[in-house]
C-alpha cells in the first residue's frame, strides 16, 4: 500500500501540491493525470524521497519515506521522467551496477539482470552502449532498471513517453502483466492510456487533487455521455426533429449539419443514464428517414480532462 | 534480497564509476597530459639533468601546480553531471545513503589519480639509474602527493554539488584550492601579516597544503601532517553530503 497524506510542497513561495492525500494498494494501477505544470512529477518525487515533502507524509509498505527512507525505497521501482541512464554505459553493465547497488550477488544478480532483460527486450542490446540506442530503447532500460528486484511498488513517471504506438503498447501490457502483485502509479498525458491501462484515475490541477474515480465513472461525467449521434440521408428536418423530441426521455436535440448530402444530429437524454436508442429507432423506423448510422456516445475523456482542469482558480481557491 | 552492506554499495559506484572514466577518453587523456606537464615542468623548466642531484626535488615541487588543474578537471563531473543529465534523481532514489555515493564516488576519482601518479615511476627508475636516492625519502614524497591529491579532489568533489555547469565547478574548484596552496606562500603571507596578527597569519599559513607537502617530501610522515590533508577531505566531502542533501529540499 502507498498511503499519501497530506502531501504539500512549495517551490520558492508558489505552491506545487497542496494537500494531496490518496492511497493504491497492491492490484491498483492508478492513472495519475493532469496538465503539464500540475504536480505530478513533483508529488511523484516526493513518494520515491527524491524530494523532502514540506507537510504531509508517505508511507510505501509501511514505511515513511522520510523517517525510513532506505526500507520504503528497497521496495519501490522508480522510472523517472525522461528516463535518464548513464549513456556510457552498455545495457548489461548499467543492469548490473544497479542489481549490485540493490544487494545481489553472485550467480543471482546474473539472473537478475538476464531475466530483467529478457523481460524487456533487450537481449539484443545488451553490449550496445546506451547513447547509441533509440529513445524507445532508453526508456525501456530505464524501465528495465525499475523492475530489476521485482519491487512491490512501482511509480512510472510517464513511461510511454517518446514511444512509438508498438513500443506504446508492449510497456502496457508489461505494467497489466505486472499489476497483479504489484500497486503500480503511472502519471501520463494521453487520456487513452489512462483507460487502456489504469483501474483508477486522479486528476490534479494547481497541485490539489480534483478527482479521484474509475476511467469509466470519469467518462459519465462527459456532457455528451449517453447522447444519441445520428446520420440520416437527406430529409425534411423540421419533421425529424419533432419527432426525435417527441422520444421518451430525449431532453434535446442539436442539429449538427443539414446539408444535400445529408443529416447529421445529436439527441440528448434527460439523465446520461436514461436509454433513449431504442425509443429513436423505434420512431424513425415508421417513417421516410434512411438511418446511415446511430451510435450512443460513451463521453470524450478530453472533454472531461479539460473541464475539470481548467476551472478558473477562483473556483478552487481557498 | 538482503539489503546491501555499505562496502558493496561503496564498492558498486566506484567500479561503475571507474567503468565511465576509462570507456571515454577522459581517462586516457588526463594520464597523458598529467604525465606530459609533470616532466615539461620537471626537464624544461627545473632542468633536471643540469641540476646534477639524484633526487626528485625538481619533480615533486611541481605536482601541487599540475594537481591545482587537473584535479579539478576529474572532480567536476562528478556531481554536476549527474544533475545535468537528471541520473541523479535515479541515483538518490535507490536503497543508498548520500554518505556511500559521496564515498563510492570521490574513492574512484582518487583511485584513478593514484593510478595515474603510478605512471610516473620512470622518474624513479631514472634517479635511481643516476645516482642512489633516499627511497624513503622517495615513498613519502610519494605519499604526500597522493595525500596532497585527495585534498584537492575532496575540494572538487564539492563544488561539483554546487551547480549543474561543469565549468562553475571547475573554476571555483581552482579558486579554493589555488588558495589552499597560497596560504603559506610568502608573498600571499607578507601581505596578510601587514594588517593581521601573527598567531593569525600562522593559522592561515597552517592551511596551506604546501607546507604540510613539503614536510613530507622530507621523507619524514609525520602524523600531523596526514591528520591535516584527511581533515581537509572529511571537511570537504562532509560538506558535498550536506550539498547533496540540500537539493532535495529545494
Amino acid at each position: 500500500m502507498i498511503e499519501v497524506d497530506a502531501l504539500s510542497k512549495t517551490y520558492s513561495g508558489v505552491p506545487a501540491v497542496e494537500d494531496l492525500s490518496f492511497s493504491v494498494a497492491k492490484g491498483e494501477i492508478l492513472g495519475f493525470l493532469g496538465p503539464n505544470g500540475a504536480g505530478k512529477s513533483t508529488t511523484m518525487r516526493m513518494i520515491t524521497g527524491f524530494l523532502t515533502p514540506d507537510r504531509g507524509t508517505v508511507r510505501v509498505g509501511g514505511y515513511d519515506v522520510v523517517r525510513e527512507p532506505l526500507a520504503a525505497r528497497r521496495k519501490i521501482g522508480y522510472l523517472p521522467e525522461n528516463a535518464p541512464v548513464y549513456e556510457d554505459m552498455t545495457v548489461q553493465s548499467y543492469l548490473d551496477f544497479i542489481a549490485r547497488i540493490r544487494g545481489f550477488g553472485g550467480a543471482q544478480r546474473k539472473k537478475r539482470v538476464d531475466a530483467t532483460m529478457a523481460r524487456c527486450f533487450l537481449g539484443d542490446v545488451r553490449f550496445q552502449t546506451i547513447h547509441t540506442l533509440s529513445k524507445g530503447f532508453k526508456q525501456r532500460v530505464c524501465f528495465a532498471q525499475s523492475i530489476l528486484h521485482d519491487p512491490d511498488y512501482l511509480v512510472l513517471d510517464e513511461p510511454t513517453d517518446g514511444l512509438d504506438p508498438n513500443q506504446k503498447h508492449e510497456v502496457r501490457q508489461m505494467i497489466r502483466e505486472m499489476s497483479v502483485h504489484k500497486a503500480i502509479i503511472l502519471s501520463t498525458h494521453i487520456l487513452d492510456e489512462m483507460e487502456a491501462v489504469c483501474t483508477r484515475a486522479i486528476i490534479i490541477a494547481r497541485g490539489r487533487l480534483v478527482v479521484d474515480e474509475t476511467p469509466e465513472r470519469l467518462r459519465t461525467r462527459s456532457p455528451l455521455h449517453g447522447a444519441v449521434s445520428l446520420s440520416l440521408a437527406p430529409c425534411a428536418v423540421d419533421e425529424l426533429t419533432a419527432r426525435l423530441q417527441g422520444v421518451e426521455g430525449v431532453d434535446r436535440v442539436a442539429l449538427l449539419a443539414a446539408e444535400g448530402t445529408g443529416v447529421t444530429l445529436r439527441v440528448f437524454p434527460r439523465a446520461p443514464e436514461v436509454a433513449i436508442a431504442e425509443g429513436i429507432v423505434r420512431a424513425l423506423g415508421i417513417g421516410p428517414f434512411h438511418i446511415r448510422s446511430l451510435f450512443v456516445e460513451k463521453g470524450r475523456l478530453d472533454e472531461v480532462f479539460r473541464e475539470i482542469t481548467q476551472t478558473p482558480p477562483s473556483a478552487t481557491a481557498h | 534480497m538482503k539489503p546491501s552492506g555499505t562496502t558493496a554499495i561503496v564498492l558498486a559506484v566506484l567500479r561503475r564509476e571507474m567503468q565511465s572514466y576509462f570507456v571515454s577518453p577522459v581517462a586516457y587523456v588526463f594520464i597523458v597530459i598529467f604525465l606530459l606537464l609533470l616532466g615539461f615542468f620537471t626537464f624544461q623548466v627545473t632542468r633536471f639533468f643540469e641540476a646534477g642531484q639524484a633526487d626528485l626535488q625538481g619533480f615533486f615541487q611541481w605536482h601541487p601546480w599540475v594537481f591545482l588543474f587537473l584535479v579539478p578537471a576529474v572532480a567536476m563531473r562528478l556531481w554536476s553531471e549527474e544533475r545535468r543529465l537528471g541520473t541523479i534523481e535515479l541515483l538518490l532514489t535507490l536503497p543508498v545513503t548520500v554518505t556511500q555515493l559521496v564515498m563510492g564516488k570521490y574513492l574512484a576519482a582518487w583511485l584513478f589519480i593514484g593510478i595515474a601518479l603510478l605512471f610516473t615511476f620512470p622518474m624513479v627508475l631514472t634517479v635511481a639509474y643516476l645516482g642512489d636516492p633516499d627511497m624513503g625519502a622517495v615513498f613519502c614524497a610519494y605519499v604526500g602527493s597522493f595525500l596532497m591529491a585527495g585534498a584537492f579532489l575532496s575540494v572538487g568533489s564539492m563544488t561539483s554539488a554546487l551547480s549543474r555547469n561543469p565549468v562553475v565547478c571547475f573554476i571555483l574548484a581552482v579558486v579554493v584550492c589555488l588558495f589552499f596552496i597560497l596560504a603559506g606562500y610568502p608573498p600571499v603571507t607578507g601581505t596578510i601579516s601587514a594588517w593581521a596578527p601573527v598567531w593569525l597569519v600562522n593559522r592561515v599559513a597552517d592551511l596551506s597544503f604546501l607546507s604540510h607537502f613539503l614536510s613530507l617530501q622530507r621523507g619524514v610522515i609525520d602524523l600531523r601532517d596526514v591528520l591535516y590533508f584527511v581533515s581537509v577531505i572529511t571537511f570537504m566531502l562532509y560538506l558535498n553530503g550536506v550539498l547533496v542533501r540540500g537539493r532535495k529540499s529545494a
